[in-house]
């Protein structure tokens, strides 16, 4: 604030930058003022909205739209207008099921692997990713030497391009790989992680932890630090526990990033597709596949590109993603309230 | 600027309006290479382009899996280049251009491609000419010479049986610790290199998939058995799911496969790979219950049916399908011809060393010894579906998630709905 109270100007009032900026600014002047005039007061929202609803419309709402008609449709060509009308059969042949607990007993048993696959996958990730991200955020908040390297250095992976990552990892954990060579440097047996499913889902959360961890730390250090000083002073002053000053004032008023953190982490541990893909292949048989996966394989990696079954499975996929944001944020907002 | 000088300026525009440059035709070609086939195939075009100054023709490398994954795709868009370079021929044969009305000699194409022209006709077509094949590949076993030297036991004899194979390998990599005893990629093309030998037919007299005979599960069985007697290691089979491809070659080059069941089109990149680090031969495929053959493939180019530029494709073509161009990169690239006349003739292979010309002897002779079956698989327009379906399947029952007989059943079901949703009009 300057001394009268008023916002710092950035230019003064009568300088050449100002004069600019209000020449141009001027020359959408008048067809605002036609527009307004056009659409009236209230209208004038939508047209500020408009640019965005086009660009959303374009490019999300568009390919929904055809992607849900793709669903309905059968056949393997490409345009809309070549393939057959077939109703539900996908999503019936999707549905076709004994027990939907035993993936072997659906017609589509990969797809419900998948589903199991990435159900499993996204538990023990979310847990593992908010947990570790969390107690990064904490220790990177506290006045530690070497903070501004230590926070480069967790955000560093962020910057990697997720197949790298994954091929970083492939080879340090592959048969002749580096933890293979400490292992047995060490006197011990070499282990063949893709080859035993515990130990590739184990490695396909670990690596995705790894990967992404930087980035949700950084979302909640700025929560944390948005978190008044004052009150940890009062509570200094009043001999509070560090793990109450945890559990009564860092985290509630760390809510509301957090909820932003596992919506994302949610999202993103459900879309999982081209780290796992690449570091495990989706393998041992099917232990790592996951849904995004299948639907891949079904639309692309077949001779036989079966567009129509892969669109219904991304449409459930999309449902069941939509339906998990909304719980998200019903929760939250009633913790909130 | 004066008079004189906006009017030299308008005559140099003009001359380059009317310069061959600008009247050339742009032609794309995608293409993948295994070895030195895509430098082989830059200085033939070269070649071409010289003497057509007219065309330019582009080369697009991809990786294979584009090929087989991107490419279908650009072509159900209508997009996509003028020619490719492919393996797929029944898949991808509703988009293939009929070059015949364009060739300069037709009968030529029918005379040395004939067979292969079949398996990249749509069915029921008999007259089309969609291109020509770049190489004719056979499966069969490539063998660490060394390696046995090395463990003290005999290399089996021509007319062993893949039992005996298994054995030997098998006592090779105890003796000298090779992780891997025998080695097949991860591929259904490769599996019916066993699978024919088994007494497997897996094509009806109605050109459909028939499901699984006693045959496909003797070779399905062994691939199991030998996984659960270590004679195979799960690394290749087990440890990816789905369609996924894995090779063995990284693994053979550096001494770990005594037996790895790949075929001819490795010879040039192990001929340039392993060097001298070890010796290495190409053996004639095992012997089953049925017979001792292998698998043909092979990869051709053709042309694509949505160019604008009919002609001109079929010029570049007729150039490279060409007796002495197709010697020549045979020749060069040390590939198994796929024209009948150069097979005939033999090739002079350039640069391949002892061992790489008598592995691609051996290669060449395993043609002859090809069963029918094995031809009639290979140019099936289903065939990339009973092969995939293979794969998925028996990989699961090799990381022990699903019984043999559970996969058999999953790949009849597969298999019959792939072809329902294809034929789905």
């Amino acid at each position: 604030m300057s001394e009268t109270g008023s916002p710092p100007r950035a230019f003064p009032r009568d300088s050449l930058a100002s004069r600019l900026i209000q020449a141009v600014a001027g020359l959408a002047d008048r067809p605002m003022a036609w527009i307004q005039r056009a659409v009236g007061g209230r209208g004038m929202a939508y047209v500020f909205l408009a640019p965005n609803i086009l660009f959303f419309g374009l490019f999300v709402f568009l390919p929904i739209g055809i992607n849900m008609a793709m669903s309905l449709t059968g056949g393997t060509n490409l345009f809309l207008s070549e393939r057959p009308f077939i109703g539900g059969d996908h999503y019936r042949s999707l549905m076709q099921c004994g027990s939907y607990l035993d993936p072997a007993s659906c017609r589509e048993d990969h797809f419900w692997k998948g589903v199991s696959n990435t159900l499993k996958f996204t538990i023990v990730q979310m847990v593992a990713m908010v947990g570790t991200a969390l107690v990064t955020a904490l220790v990177l908040n506290r006045k530690i030497r070497g903070r501004g390297f230590f926070r480069a250095v967790y955000f560093f992976p962020v910057l990697l391009s997720p197949v790298v990552v994954a091929l970083i990892w492939k080879w340090i954990l592959q048969r002749d790989g580096l933890l293979n060579g400490a292992i047995t440097l060490a006197g011990g047996e070499k282990i063949l992680f893709f080859v035993e499913p515990g130990w590739a889902m184990f490695w396909a959360v670990f690596v995705s932890v790894w990967a992404h961890m930087g980035f949700y730390t950084l979302i909640l250090l700025a929560g944390l630090q948005a978190i008044p000083a004052d009150l940890y002073e009062a509570a200094e002053m009043d001999g509070t526990k560090p793990m109450r000053v945890l559990t009564r004032i860092t985290l509630p008023l760390l809510w509301p990033n957090l909820v932003v953190v596992l919506v994302l982490v949610l999202i993103k541990a459900v879309q999982t597709f081209d780290e796992v893909f690449v570091l495990t292949g989706g393998g041992p048989g099917t232990a790592t596949l996951m849904v995004v996966q299948y639907i891949y394989e079904t639309a692309f990696a077949n001779q036989v590109q079966n567009f129509g079954l892969a669109a219904a499975a991304s449409m459930m996929l999309g449902t069941l993603l939509f339906a998990l944001t909304m719980l998200q944020l019903w929760i939250a907002r009633r913790k909130a309230a | 600027m004066n008079r004189r000088h906006w009017l030299a300026g308008a005559l140099v525009a003009a001359a380059l309006a009317s310069s061959p440059v600008q009247a050339q035709t742009t032609l794309r070609m995608t293409w993948y290479s295994d070895g030195n086939e895509g430098e082989v195939m830059r200085d033939l075009l070269n070649r071409f382009e010289a003497g057509n100054p007219g065309i330019k023709v582009v080369l697009d490398t991809v990786p294979f899996k584009a090929i087989n994954e991107n490419l279908p795709v650009q072509l159900a868009a209508g997009q996509g280049p003028d020619m490719a370079r492919i393996v797929d021929f029944g898949g991808l044969a509703k988009f293939a251009l009929d070059l015949r009305p364009h060739l300069a000699n037709a009968p030529y194409w029918e005379q040395n491609f004939g067979p292969f022209l079949e398996w990249m006709r749509e069915p029921g077509n008999t007259t089309a000419i969609p291109g020509y094949m770049t190489q004719l590949t056979v499966t069969g076993p490539l063998v660490n010479k060394t390696l046995f030297e090395q463990a003290g036991v005999a290399i089996p004899g021509p007319k062993a049986t893949w039992d005996e194979w298994a054995k030997a390998a098998k006592a090779v990599a105890d003796k000298v610790k090779a992780p891997y005893p025998v080695a097949f990629d991860r591929s259904g093309h490769r599996f019916f290199g066993l699978a024919v030998s088994q007494g497997a037919k897996m094509i009806g007299a109605d050109g459909l998939p028939t499901p699984a005979d006693e045959g496909f599960r003797r070779a399905a069985q062994l691939i199991v058995d030998w996984h659960k007697a270590g004679v195979m290691s799960k690394e290749l089979w087990g440890s990816v799911s789905g369609t996924a491809y894995r090779g063995a070659n990284e693994e053979f080059k550096n001494a770990q496969v005594p037996f790895y069941l790949s075929g001819s089109w490795q010879i040039a990149q192990f001929d340039k790979t392993v060097g001298n680090a070890f010796d290495w031969i190409a053996a004639p495929t095992p012997c089953g219950p049925a017979n001792c053959s292998g698998m043909p493939g092979g990869a051709g180019v053709i042309g694509i049916k949505a160019t604008k530029h009919p002609a001109e494709v079929a010029k570049v073509m007729d150039f490279l399908a060409s007796e002495p161009i197709l010697s020549e990169f045979y020749a060069r690239t040390l590939f198994v011809p796929g024209h009948i006349g150069i097979a005939k003739k033999g090739v002079a292979y350039q640069g391949a060393s002892a061992q790489a010309a008598a592995a691609l002897k051996v290669f060449g002779d395993a043609v002859g010894a090809l069963d029918p079956a094995a031809y009639r698989i290979q140019g099936n327009a289903y065939s990339r579906i009973v092969f995939n379906a293979a794969i998925s399947r028996i990989g699961q029952a090799v990381a022990g998630e699903i019984t043999i007989d559970d996969a058999i059943k999953r790949i009849d079901t597969d298999v019959a709905q792939q072809v329902a949703e294809r034929n789905k009009k």
